[in-house]
């Protein structure tokens, strides 16, 4: 029997399970209406390859393979692809197939793999890829890309996470004790896939029932997956404290288990793998609990994706109350769901409806008495108070020196604080600055870059511009050379003087010109004669103005007559 | 030679001090070809820490141009998108400090992109020649659009637009760029239990 190590720090808050682990598992009532989000993950949305009005089977695909697909829970019609309120701390809506369900949930011909150990490891991979496998434990990593990132030969030990270690939640302690059979084959499909020298079954002791369960599937099936039980303890079940209890060694800052040669992968997950290639059923319904004071009747079930929060409640026996929290996820580590109307999906481990009495809204922090506690519960040994007054100045230099990122947000120093700080908020809040900040210099180096190239494009147009102009200059000049023999200039300044002293000279062009000019002064006086008729006389000032025009102009006509006379005089014009 | 120094102290003392000046001046100006900085470092530095939207908002045109004013001693009040943040690095990085933005600059607003109403665009390039990161594409009479991703928010293809069809918009929070924020009590520091605003929506341990 192998002796589990210890990691430091860690707490022991009550329980709670038997809330709902003494119920056995329930199927939830399909809803006449499902919604499922395109991306219940990080990372690029599906695509959808339906619209709206087409008639779905069970386990048809829904979105394309560019991220990790969805299928339909049961058959029946889509009605619409539109934004709809997602289960994130956001609030925020985003893209959602509506399947209005025809209730005869009539399925596609299901393609099982009995004989997968025959086949390509990666069409098996593939077919994870497919069957949208994602992490059931956490953070819904796809599982295809978890297996296919690690190198051959890399992952020397293969670690299922039995623990569920959150208060609560005991969908994976339900799991264990009515589909032990079904978890082993599936840590066999995982185990054939990456080739591990050792399996290990890490549970915590405060499930004997689900122990018993694997014991006999493991006698019955022979395999070599070694099933370790350890004490309970908060929080064992992060991946990383999970690998430190089972092989006692740590996982390096800002890497991955893959390095020290270690998959860890949820029991959850090893049953839709099972399901997925041994039946050939992709991921439409995983294993809820639905727990909390507020419900009459709490207990563990097997539920569609998609299926309204408001239906799973309704099921448990919970009647909407005004000012209810609901919380996806456990205590510790869930988020705060704005609305019942967000469907399940692939990481609802746990919908906690409390009472007042049962998790009091906060008590208001006060100030740091710097007593060590949170230190003394990290698991990740960090040292919480110096980050939190780091975060506090937003100090992100020295929160990335106390290494903030590897703080796994468990919430053990928030419990821990007798001054009722939320620590968690601060180091959320201060790693999506980080996160942001560095966008934002990746995005102002990108600009820079841009804009000196820019500038460099623009100086080097325009000495290409200067280059031309002082080279069309030179020509220019040589051609003027090859020509006279002169500067051109000043053979213009020439060419431009001779013209006009012709003009001036000229006698006909003097005539022509004084002749123009008394058109011009008769075609005025025209006008100003016109307007001296049209005048009415009712303004004195207007009239006497219009009849001095017509005299100027008059008079400036005889002057003009004169000129022209003495134009087409030859004795004036030669004194 | 001896004799010499003790008969004429003074001058022996002015050229011993000539030698060592002279020995000095070569060993530094040797250093000053060999070791000599490429640019200006400080400048540098400024303009790591200016945003980089190239808005000329500050006068100058361009960060990299400002970034070289303020390594000569110009104010660090200038620059509206960088905020009160922006000139609080600044003073960090220069050791002086901190003033507030000077008003007659602009003032810090939310961030935004440049949007093409493309409807309305008739294709005159004016805006392309107007953005100082390139983030504009189109060609003379094709509709133009902006690279929302490049785009700095610098406002300058705005006034150029001779039918109007360029607006700022604010960035939205997407659920990729959503993120929490620092807890509401962080606006003063509470010491007495009973002198903080109650918080009904906290979430314990969350």
């Amino acid at each position: 029997m192998r002796r589990p190590h210890d990691f430091h720090g860690g707490i022991y808050p009550p329980e709670r399970k038997s809330l709902s682990n003494t119920r056995p598992l329930r199927r939830a009532t399909i809803p006449d209406q499902l919604v499922i989000p395109l991306s219940q993950h990080i990372g690029a949305p599906a695509k959808a390859i339906v619209a709206p009005g087409e008639d779905v089977l069970g386990g048809q695909r829904l979105t394309d393979l560019a991220g990790l697909p969805v299928h339909a829970p049961t058959s029946g019609t889509i009605v619409a692809i539109e934004d709809r309120v997602i289960p994130h701390a956001s609030g925020m809506s985003a893209p959602c197939i509506v399947i209005d369900c025809d209730g005869q949930d009539r399925w596609l011909d299901l393609e099982p793999w009995p004989d997968y150990r025959e086949r390509d490891p990666a069409a098996v991979v593939a077919r994870l890829h497919e069957a949208g496998i994602a992490g059931l434990g956490g953070a819904g990593f796809p599982t295809f890309r978890k297996l296919s990132s690690a190198r051959p030969g890399q992952i020397r030990t293969l670690i299922i996470n039995g623990t569920e270690c959150e208060p609560y939640i005991t969908a994976d302690d339900i799991l264990m004790r009515e589909r032990a059979r079904e978890l082993v084959l599936g840590i066999e499909i995982l185990a054939w896939l990456c080739e591990p020298k050792e399996i290990l079954l890490g549970v915590e002791d405060n499930k004997p029932d689900a122990v018993r369960a694997l014991e006999s599937a493991l006698t019955e099936i022979q395999t070599p997956i070694e099933l370790v039980v350890f004490p309970t303890k908060y929080p064992s079940g992060g991946e990383k404290q999970l690998i430190e209890i089972l092989t006692g060694q740590q996982v390096p800052t800002g890497g991955l288990p893959a390095d020290i040669g270690i998959l860890c992968q949820n029991v959850g997950t090893a049953v839709a793998v099972h399901d997925s290639v041994l039946l050939g059923r992709p991921l439409v319904s995983r294993i809820t609990t639905v727990t909390g004071e507020a419900v009459t009747e709490p207990g563990n079930f097997e539920v569609l994706l998609g299926t309204p929060m408001k239906q799973l409640l309704a099921d448990a026996g919970y009647r909407e109350a005004p000012r209810q929290r609901l919380i996806m996820g456990g205590p510790m580590m869930g988020v705060t769901i704005s609305s019942t109307e967000c469907p399940v999906i692939k990481t609802t481990n746990c919908l906690l409806v409390p009472s007042a009495k049962e998790l009091p809204a906060n008590a208001s922090p006060q100030a740091c008495i710097r007593c060590g506690l949170c230190a003394e519960a990290c698991p990740a040994t960090l040292l919480p108070q110096q980050l939190y007054w780091y975060a506090r100045a937003q100090d992100q230099d020295q929160l990335e020196a106390h290494q903030l990122f590897d703080c796994i947000e468990c919430g053990a120093c928030s419990y821990v604080c007798p001054s009722h700080i939320p620590l968690v908020q601060y180091y959320r809040a201060s790693k999506a600055a980080i996160i942001e900040q560095r966008a934002d210099t990746a995005k102002s180096d990108r600009a820079r870059e841009r804009f000196e190239a820019r500038q460099e494009r623009l100086e080097q147009a325009a000495a290409e511009k200067e280059a031309k102009r002082a080279a069309r200059k030179r020509a220019a000049a040589a051609k003027a050379l090859d020509a006279g023999g002169d500067d051109p200039i000043k053979a213009a300044i020439e060419r431009a003087q001779a013209r006009k002293a012709a003009q001036e000279t000229s006698p006909a062009s003097a005539g022509d010109a004084a002749r123009e000019k008394i058109q011009r002064i008769e075609a005025r006086l025209e006008k100003a004669r016109a307007k001296l008729a049209a005048d009415d006389g009712s303004d004195a000032t207007i009239t006497a103005a219009l009849t001095k025009a017509v005299e100027t102009t008059e008079k400036k006509l005889t002057t003009a007559r004169a000129e022209l006379d003495a134009a087409n005089d030859p004795k004036e014009q030669t004194p | 030679m001896g004799s010499l120094v003790s008969d004429y102290p003074f001058v022996a003392a002015l050229a011993a001090m000539v030698a060592l000046g002279v020995v000095f001046g070569a060993v530094l100006g040797f250093a000053s070809i060999r070791f000599r900085a490429e640019g200006n470092p400080i400048a540098d530095q400024i303009n790591a820490i200016l945003p980089q939207t190239q808005c000329g908002q500050c006068g100058h045109p361009g960060c990299r141009p400002y970034a070289e004013a303020i390594a000569a001693g110009e104010a660090i009040n200038k620059c509206p998108p960088g905020g009160e943040a922006g000139i609080q690095a600044l003073a960090d990085l220069l050791d002086v400090e901190p003033i507030p933005l000077d008003a007659e600059h602009g003032e810090e607003s939310v961030k935004s992109t440049a949007f093409i109403i493309e409807d309305d665009c008739i294709g005159c390039t004016k805006c392309i020649q107007a953005c100082p990161v390139d983030a504009i594409v189109g060609a003379a009479k094709q509709m133009h659009t902006v690279i929302v991703d490049e785009c700095t928010g610098c406002d300058l293809c705005v006034d150029p637009c001779p039918v109007d069809c360029i607006e700022m918009r604010p960035v939205v929070t997407t659920l990729a760029t959503w993120h929490w924020d620092l807890p509401r009590a962080d606006v003063r520091p509470l010491i007495i239990a009973t002198d903080a605003e109650r918080v009904s929506t906290g979430e314990r341990a969350a």
